[in-house]
């Protein structure tokens, strides 16, 4: 990587209260490259993409999207730099009173000013890809199977053909076959529109298909990181127990018998 | 444990929150106050304060408005002072009841569901989507909200005015024997503008107390239906208490001083 990174985060310090979520966490993802973080339940992953998208402030470090300085950025320009991206909600997050093409064309409508009917299109064609059909359109989000409303937050993600994506956990809660169709959409985002992923998963099969760059959170720090073909293979006692999903190994569960 | 440090503890906690209770407003009137504007939210929260709060505040207009000249009748009959009943009421219900009252009915009716709508945003990470999809909350939820209360209320309150009045009529001339046509003349003589404007100015000052405490207490909303219960219960509690102390401090400032 010659040129500046997509994004660059550097020394990210997170805490709430006394609970230490992000130590000092480095990372760099790449131009038109996708990077998934993976890491065990309640390491912080989700805490560092909202780091990134500007929804919770980090205590200390810097993070440069375009080699911009984004940490302590004015809500105006936050405004400008939040238009390059698409984001995947771990729960969804629809817009309960809109519709759900509505809540496609949201990003369309409000930030690009794309004019109603053709943001309704647009959605529907989106809603196509993630393989929900036209009448699904009219309906509320209250409507929708956990699974579906997971869909739909993809169509909106990507709606906007935003450089940068963020997914959190979009195979989660998925049947194996849609989980494959969503993976081929993923992947598609990133060598058609040239955009850059950032994804977290657990999904091992789901990681492999759409990672070029694997990157592993434990402790608040990424404690590997490397092309998604050494994963097996990678000496990193961590990355081996977590792919493996062993019960023994360096990582202890907080559970008690 | 050091009893200064609790002490401390709590002074500052109560400071931050003072501090973040402020700055939420002074956001909240910039973003009323700068375009763009969503013409079709405020409609629709107009709507909703205005149109959809106007039997409940109609009706406790029209109770209020009959048990004041019952109340005035036995009370003033004691001194022979009856005739004042029209004028009783158009003053009491323009100058306090029609706006304390309306106040009171729709913090407990729009105070309680924005904060409910807005909590529950925020608790399922819906505020969040806003912004990444580069929508400031203030200006798509905020403002709209508070401009429709701060509209919404004085024409509430004006309709209320009249119910309570024509409330007092019919005890007054159904129920007490009075000449409807010396009710009416009795109730328009010693109306004055600046009692209905005070009480249209005191239902705007509501309307937005309203309005901001139901987005204040939703937008800070945190840790589930739990929270959220939380939120609408501290956004009636509050709107209600600052709606009386801001009915007494406007009473003293166009009434103070006469
Ligand atoms: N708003 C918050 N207030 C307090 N603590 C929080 C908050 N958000 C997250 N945390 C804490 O930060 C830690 C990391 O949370 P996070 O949601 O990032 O986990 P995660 O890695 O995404 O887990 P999962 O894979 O289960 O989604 C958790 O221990 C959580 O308790
Ligand atoms: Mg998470």
């Amino acid at each position: 990587m010659a040129d500046t990174p997509k994004i660059a985060i550097r020394g990210l310090v997170k805490s709430f209260g006394p609970k230490k979520v992000l130590r000092g966490l480095d990372l760099d993802v790449g131009i038109a490259e996708s990077l998934v973080v993976i890491g065990g339940s309640g390491t912080g992953k989700s805490v560092l993409l909202k780091c990134v998208l500007g929804l919770i402030e980090p205590d200390a470090g810097s993070i440069k999207i375009d080699g911009e300085e984004v940490v302590g950025m004015r809500t105006r320009d936050r405004e400008r730099v939040n238009r390059k991206f698409g984001m995947l909600f771990q729960g969804a997050a629809l817009f309960d009173s809109l519709t759900v093409w509505e809540n496609v064309a949201f990003g369309l409508m409000r930030a690009q000013g794309v004019p109603r009917g053709e943001a309704k299109a647009r959605a529907i064609a989106n809603l196509a890809q993630v393989g929900l059909p036209p009448e699904v359109a009219e309906l509320q989000p209250a409507e929708l199977s956990g699974g579906m409303k997971k869909r739909v937050s993809l169509a909106r993600a990507i709606a906007t053909k935003p450089e940068i994506i963020f997914f959190d956990e979009p195979t989660t809660g998925l049947d194996p076959i849609m989980s494959a169709v969503i993976d081929g959409l993923i992947s598609s985002c990133v060598h058609d529109l040239g955009a850059t992923a950032l994804s977290i998963t657990h999904d091992m099969a789901s990681a492999r298909r759409i990672a070029h760059r694997v990157a592993m959170l434990h402790d608040g720090k990424i404690i590997w990181n490397g092309p998604v073909g050494q994963i097996d293979h990678c000496g990193n006692p961590f990355v081996e127990q977590f792919i493996n999903g062993r019960a023994e190994g360096p990582i202890q569960m907080q559970v008690r018998a | 444990m050091n009893p200064l440090a609790a002490i401390g503890r709590v002074f500052l906690h109560f400071l931050t929150g003072a501090g973040r209770f402020a700055i939420f407003a002074g956001r909240g009137v910039i973003h009323c106050l700068t375009p763009p504007w969503y013409p079709s939210l405020i409609g629709r929260q107009m709507l909703n304060i205005g149109y959809f709060s106007l039997p409940v505040v109609g009706m406790t207009a029209l109770f209020t408005g009959m048990v004041l000249a019952l109340q005035s009748y036995t009370g003033f009959a004691r001194f022979n002072a009856e005739s004042a009943i029209a004028t009783v009421v158009v003053l009491s219900i323009t100058r306090e009841l029609g706006p304390v009252i309306a106040g009171l009915m729709v913090a407990g009716r729009i105070g309680a569901s924005m904060a409910a709508e807005i909590g529950t945003m925020r608790v399922t990470e819906q505020i969040d989507a806003l912004q990444t999809l580069s929508t400031n909350p203030f200006k798509y939820l905020v403002a709209p909200r508070l401009l429709a209360g701060l509209t919404m209320l004085p024409l509430l309150v004006l309709i209320a005015d009249i119910i309570g009045v024509f409330g007092g009529y019919l005890v007054g001339v159904y129920n007490l024997g009075f000449n409807p046509t010396t009710f009416l003349r009795q109730t328009r003589d010693y109306l004055e503008f600046i009692d209905v404007f005070s009480g249209l100015v005191k239902a705007s000052v509501f309307g937005f107390i309203i309005a901001l405490m139901g987005c204040y207490h939703g937008y800070y909303s945190e840790g589930g239906a739990q929270g959220v219960g939380r939120a609408t219960t501290n956004a009636v509690v509050s709107a209600s208490i600052l709606i009386l102390l801001c009915n007494y401090v406007i009473t003293g400032f166009f009434f103070g001083t006469k």
